[in-house]
């Protein structure tokens, strides 16, 4: 794993008019690394994930990818950044009137020149990749949430981009499809050398695939944590990390 | 069941509750618990649950309801013989924190009301303005590099749009013209005038009611599409989708779908301007016009400007309707009834843009003598 950086946020600031969600947030995401946002429900973690691929615009601070401003970015260079990563979202989001084969193909037709059978091919390959080889011509309705999960990926990829970002990829799955989306993550940052950014609160796929992970607390807006995950778990000194790993419930506060 | 007993001793009031406190048997329970407290607001009471043998999620509501009632100091309720096992459910909750809010409605005055309602159109307009400049740029851009269009969803949007709507449209015309005809034949019959019925069709079909007919149909059947299948596509965050791919949703979802419904309603005009006309025609044989004459008299008094007149309304009409239906789907909140609320609005705001519009073309068709 080089050194090199593939998503710096500085300073982040995030907020809807008077709601603040983030505050103060700082973080680095290294190349080829399998990256997790965590924490509990409502702490921002999605919000966090639509700064980091610009659909939201910051209060303040900012977010680049490898080096390139995207807050401040627009038109080409902007395009140039968006395309390389991908996104699979909390429901897929795959276009419910194509089929998964022209879901991968719709970012090749639109800023590549290939001939039709290469993009056929292409998106053939992409689907074998995440297990779902000969289910092309399948619509998003005919397939099952888990599949669903699977073509976004293989969708993100379309581009092969450097970084990809999920979204929850284990929420709403079975334990099996679950632990096999891990597995498949893991083999596409070790063989490609993929930047993964995971948001999530599976403790088992946490642990499974995660090289580094920062929490997210909905009381100070902002990290609470940063590192390995097995690291956090024994030694951190917040009681509020260690109780999130070790699936512990808040001490009930005092009756008033 | 569960039953509910006011009972006196050495000077002290007992609520004496018994039997199930559950959601079915508590209901009956509840009145008379509150006109207890009521009527002995200044005294201490007593809730004696010791003969309680079930007490559910519902029962620890009413006693809780019991217990956050305010009351004066020296009054308080006090719930007695509870068993372990309910009183644990009955602790987790703090009666004070369960206090009812004092109702107060925010009282909004009519000028205020006024001013909010002022501001939320200025709003919506210059969003709308906005919205047309972008599509109108897209429209532009895409008309100059056709190659970049997804003709393919051209198509099918032309299909379900323009092709799919033949049958309404021919029908809603046909029979515009056959009323139209039959109610005024009747009136001009008095005067020996039915031949003039060809020259009131021929105009207000052409000019007016032609376009307009179609322009409210596509209005309901396709407008009402595009903001329903725009507001799904947002609610799926398909849109962030297209967003993060680096895909313009204006260029590549309202792009087609204006182009289709404008390139459709013109074909569709012409239709419901024929069908009504011939509607027409053969009310007309039944008060023995024949077909020929009416015809002749249609085509000597109706000029080619105004077909083409209410051609480029409803070229305009097919603009704005495709235009608003996406706007109103992009637009969309969160939830199903976000979609609803897009489909309804791109309806509405579709048919009072075309009345809109309509007028306004009828003062510039005015002024420029067509």
């Amino acid at each position: 794993m080089s050194s090199e950086v593939a998503i710096r946020v500085e300073a982040l600031r995030t907020g809807f008019g008077d709601f603040i969600v983030h505050e103060n947030v700082s973080f680095e995401v290294a190349r080829g690394e399998v990256f997790a946002v965590l924490g509990g429900s409502g702490c921002g973690k999605t919000v966090l994930l639509k700064h980091m691929i610009g659909l939201y615009r910051p209060l303040a601070g900012k977010v680049s990818i490898f080096g390139a401003d995207l807050t401040a970015a627009a038109g080409e260079a902007r395009l140039a950044i968006l395309k390389r990563f991908g996104v699979m979202y909390q429901l897929g989001a795959l276009f419910g009137n194509m089929t998964l084969a022209e879901n991968i193909r719709l970012p090749l037709e639109e800023y590549t020149d290939l001939p039709d059978e290469a993009m056929d091919l292409i998106a053939e390959t992409k689907l074998r990749l995440v297990n779902l080889g000969g289910a092309g011509q399948r619509t998003p309705a005919e397939i099952s949430g888990g599949m669903m999960k699977r073509a976004a990926i293989a969708r993100a990829m379309a581009l092969d981009p450097d970084i990809i970002f999920l979204d929850e990829p284990s929420g709403g799955l079975d334990p099996v499809t679950s632990a096999e989306l891990d597995q498949l993550i893991l083999r596409l940052a070790r063989s490609l050398g993929i930047t993964f950014v995971v948001i999530t609160h599976e403790l088992p796929s946490i642990f499974a695939i995660a090289d580094r992970c920062i929490m997210l607390d909905k009381r100070v807006k902002g990290i609470i944590a940063e590192g390995r995950p097995a690291e956090l778990r024994d030694h951190s000194p917040d009681p509020r990390v260690r109780r999130f790993f070790n699936r512990e419930p808040e001490p009930e506060p005092a009756l008033a | 069941m569960a039953s509910l007993a006011l009972e006196e001793h050495d000077g002290l009031t007992r609520i004496a509750l018994a039997g199930r406190l559950d959601a079915y048997s508590v209901g009956p329970l509840w009145r008379a618990a509150r006109s207890a407290l009521d009527h002995h607001a200044q005294q201490r009471l007593i809730v004696d649950c010791s003969r309680v043998e079930y007490c559910d999620g519902a029962g620890v509501a009413l006693l809780l309801d019991m217990l956050r009632q305010p009351r004066p100091a020296g009054a308080e309720v006090r719930v007695e013989g509870l068993a372990e096992r309910f009183r644990r459910l009955l602790e987790q909750f703090d009666p004070k924190s369960l206090a009812p809010a004092p109702v107060e409605a925010p009282r909004v005055g009519l000028v205020e009301q006024v001013g909010r309602a002022g501001a939320q159109v200025g709003a919506d307009l210059r969003e709308l303005v906005a919205f047309l400049g972008e599509a109108v740029a897209a429209l532009a851009y895409a008309v100059r590099h056709p190659r970049v269009l997804r003709w393919r969803d051209i198509f099918y949007v032309a299909e379900e749009a323009g092709v799919n709507a033949l049958p309404i449209v021919a029908l809603v015309s046909f029979l515009l013209g056959v009323i139209l005809a039959f109610q005024s034949a009747v009136a001009m019959k008095q005067f020996g005038a039915e031949i003039f019925v060809a020259n009131l069709l021929a105009l207000s079909i052409l000019r007016e009611l032609g376009p307009l007919m179609t322009a409210i149909l596509l209005a309901g059947r396709s407008g009402a599409a595009f903001a329903a299948e725009i507001g799904t596509m947002k609610v799926n965050q398909e849109i962030d989708a297209l967003t993060t791919m680096g895909l313009d949703p204006v260029k590549f979802l309202v792009v087609t779908r204006v182009l289709a419904a404008t390139a459709m309603i013109l074909p569709l005009t012409v239709l419901a301007n024929l069908i009504a006309l011939v509607g027409g025609a053969l009310v007309m044989l039944t008060f023995e016009i024949p077909i020929a004459t009416y015809y002749k008299q249609a085509v000597s008094f109706a000029t080619l400007a105004d077909f083409f007149g209410g051609l480029a309304k409803a070229l305009v009409f097919g603009v704005l309707i495709a235009g608003i239906g996406c706007l109103r789907g992009l637009q969309t909140g969160t939830g199903a009834s976000a979609v609803g609320i897009a489909a309804t609005s791109a309806v509405v705001s579709g048919i009072v843009l075309i009345v809109f519009v309509d007028g306004v073309f009828a003062v510039v068709f005015y002024y420029l003598g067509i």
